[in-house]
């Protein structure tokens, strides 16, 4: 896309106290959108053509390769080689249906426990005295910042056969034998929740921070038992916050690499880990790219309610 | 309500014992004489001295402090400005295209987003190494970055710019001299995001490395991959305990920034 196309608008729609006009407004706009296009939107553009060619042994490992030098009759040759081949490939192989599905499962069950654990949290924060809640919210999104790979790397010496977890246990007589976690799906679960819990608490937080106490005292004074109460007031309104840390924990969880890797074990095969096989070992760019396109695809869905959530919210709280 | 009842308590105890336990138990254990990791063996600082002798550690963190470095720096520049295009630009031809590319990296696929990025450098053919990772990271953190300005400038008065405006300043004065200090702390708090979320990535760094640019998360997951050993622990701790630091000093100073911002708004509010 050209400069042009992301032209000003007429002058009178312009905001009084908006960037400076003409030019320089242009070229201030220009600077990111450029940049985006060339290393968010062109890539994916590549990832789909590699998708429809064929592997190669040569550098790069594709064919074919359009050669700008061609101009349009080099284009369009090298559109009458793209198949679908790569597709009926993931297709045909169970492999990788197998991966797609375990991967929706995973990232499924993986958010309903978030939700389950950050669902407390978030409340008790929210109810917590006022000038505690700045230190418990600092306290949440503290780990965040720690490496994602330390933490997920952090519970390979709590979970393996001769870890933490299994030494408390058996030191408790809670178990006479040690459990095997490590290398289990089990594993992949406790991994997700874990580096995960912060994207549903704050979320959750959010919403139950604000909820209106008059409410529940309403509630309460018309004979409401605090159970009730919370049933019919507290959860429903704070379902925004749980549908968007919901999308937040489900989204990434479904194309995951490390935590499957590093935590489970190699009967589990997830989405993330069979595109890095493709790509690292296999060396089939072709197929690696195909198996991108379809994820992207399986999550555009999700994407899009996430976003139109996300928007109703926003519209809500003006 | 305003104190804490027993349910509360024992679910904010047992959440955060679940959040750090995890991160204390790695650290306690990095002291640990024994190379068996979990038989505690004596105190001992061995782990952190064979750590700072070995010199592929050493060469990963001097290249993984340089990329984030460079990539924050940049990010936070394009950021910003895309902040101000989402913001203060008024409607353009694709602006809906835009919103949709600041927002469409943070959900995406690490592994979508890496494999893109590598097939872009080779369809270019960009030799592939330290530029290559410094790129790729500055395109995702400026996503992040323009997200965290933006909050600041969709709560920020904007009757204070057309004040300066009034007052005779141009657009780019005014930028400088009255916008440019209010959303500060923002920004700083997003090139500390921006840095650390360079610090910490392991799957677009692999994807967009190449020979002699091992990032440190690449050379720690090539070690993991064999098993759990002391010297990452003692490694884990040291990045851990940086960035904590980093982080509970920058939110301090911010803070500290934004109540001493917040109150010279005001006063300048009311005297206009």
């Amino acid at each position: 896309m050209a400069v042009t196309d992301i032209a000003s608008p007429p002058e009178e729609i312009q905001e009084p106290s908006g960037l400076s006009s003409g030019w320089g407004r242009r070229l201030f706009i220009a600077i990111p959108y450029i940049w985006l296009l060339v290393f968010f939107l062109a890539p994916f553009v590549i990832v789909l053509k590699i998708s429809l060619s064929d592997v190669i042994l040569a550098r790069p490992p594709y064919f074919p390769n359009f050669d700008i030098s061609e101009g349009w009759q080099g284009f369009l040759a090298m559109l009458r080689v793209f198949d679908l081949e790569n597709y009926v490939w993931l297709a045909e192989d169970s492999l990788y249906l197998n991966s797609y599905l375990s991967s929706l499962r995973i990232a499924s069950i993986s958010t309903l426990l978030t939700l389950a654990i950050g669902y407390p949290i978030a409340y008790a924060m929210a109810k917590a005295p006022k000038e505690w809640r700045a230190t418990l919210l600092m306290l949440v999104i503290l780990p965040f910042w720690t490496s994602f790979l330390i933490r997920v790397y952090a519970w390979i010496g709590i979970l393996k056969k001769e870890g933490f977890l299994n030494y408390f246990l058996l030191w408790t007589g809670i178990i006479d034998e040690p459990l095997m976690i490590l290398n289990t799906d089990t594993a992949i679960y406790i991994g997700i929740v874990y580096s995960y819990l912060p994207f549903m608490v704050l979320p959750l937080y959010a919403v139950l921070e604000k909820l209106n106490i008059s409410l529940l005292e309403a509630a309460t004074d018309l004979g409401c038992s605090p159970l009730k109460a919370f049933w019919v007031i507290t959860l429903p309104l704070s379902l925004p916050g749980v549908w968007a840390g919901c999308f937040l924990v489900f989204i990434p969880a479904v194309g995951e690499f490390v935590i499957p890797d590093i935590l489970g074990g190699s009967s589990t095969i997830m989405i993330g880990k069979t595109l890095w096989v493709e790509f690292f070992s296999n060396r089939d760019w072709p197929v690696a790219s195909a198996v991108a396109i379809l994820l992207l695809l399986m999550l555009t869905l999700p994407i899009i309610l996430f976003q139109k959530q996300q928007e109703k919210q926003a519209e809500a709280s003006q | 309500m305003t104190r804490f009842n027993w349910f509360n308590t024992t679910t904010l105890t047992l959440g955060f014992a679940f959040l750090y336990l995890p991160i204390i138990l790695l650290m306690i254990y990095s002291f640990n004489e024994s190379r068996l990791v979990t038989v505690w063996a004596g105190f001992s600082t061995r782990w952190y001295q064979s750590v700072f002798l070995n010199e592929s550690f050493i060469n990963a963190a001097w290249v993984t402090l340089r990329v984030g470095f460079i990539s924050a720096s940049v990010a936070t520049v394009l950021g910003t400005m895309a902040a101000l295009v989402l913001n203060r630009a008024g409607p353009f031809h694709g602006k809906t295209l835009f919103t949709g590319m600041i927002y469409a990296p943070m959900v995406m696929p690490e592994v979508i987003t890496g494999l893109s990025l590598l097939l872009l450098f080779v369809s270019l053919d960009f030799a592939r190494g330290f530029w290559t990772v410094t790129l790729a990271h500055i395109t995702f953190s400026m996503c992040y970055v323009a997200v965290v300005v933006s909050t600041r400038l969709v709560t920020f008065e904007r009757s204070l710019e057309e004040a300066a405006l009034d007052l005779g300043c141009t657009r780019f004065s005014a930028f400088i001299q009255v916008t440019l200090p209010i959303i500060f702390p923002a920004i700083l708090a997003a090139w500390l995001l921006a840095f650390t979320l360079s610090l910490d990535d392991l799957v677009i760094a692999s994807f967009a490395s190449g020979p002699g640019a091992t990032t440190l998360p690449m050379k720690i997951y090539s070690q993991v991959r064999i098993g759990v050993s002391p010297e990452i622990n003692a490694l884990s701790s040291i990045l851990i305990a940086v960035v904590a630091i980093g982080v509970v000093t920058a939110s301090l100073v911010t803070k500290q920034a934004h109540v001493k911002r917040i109150k010279e708004e005001r006063m300048a509010i009311n005297s206009i």
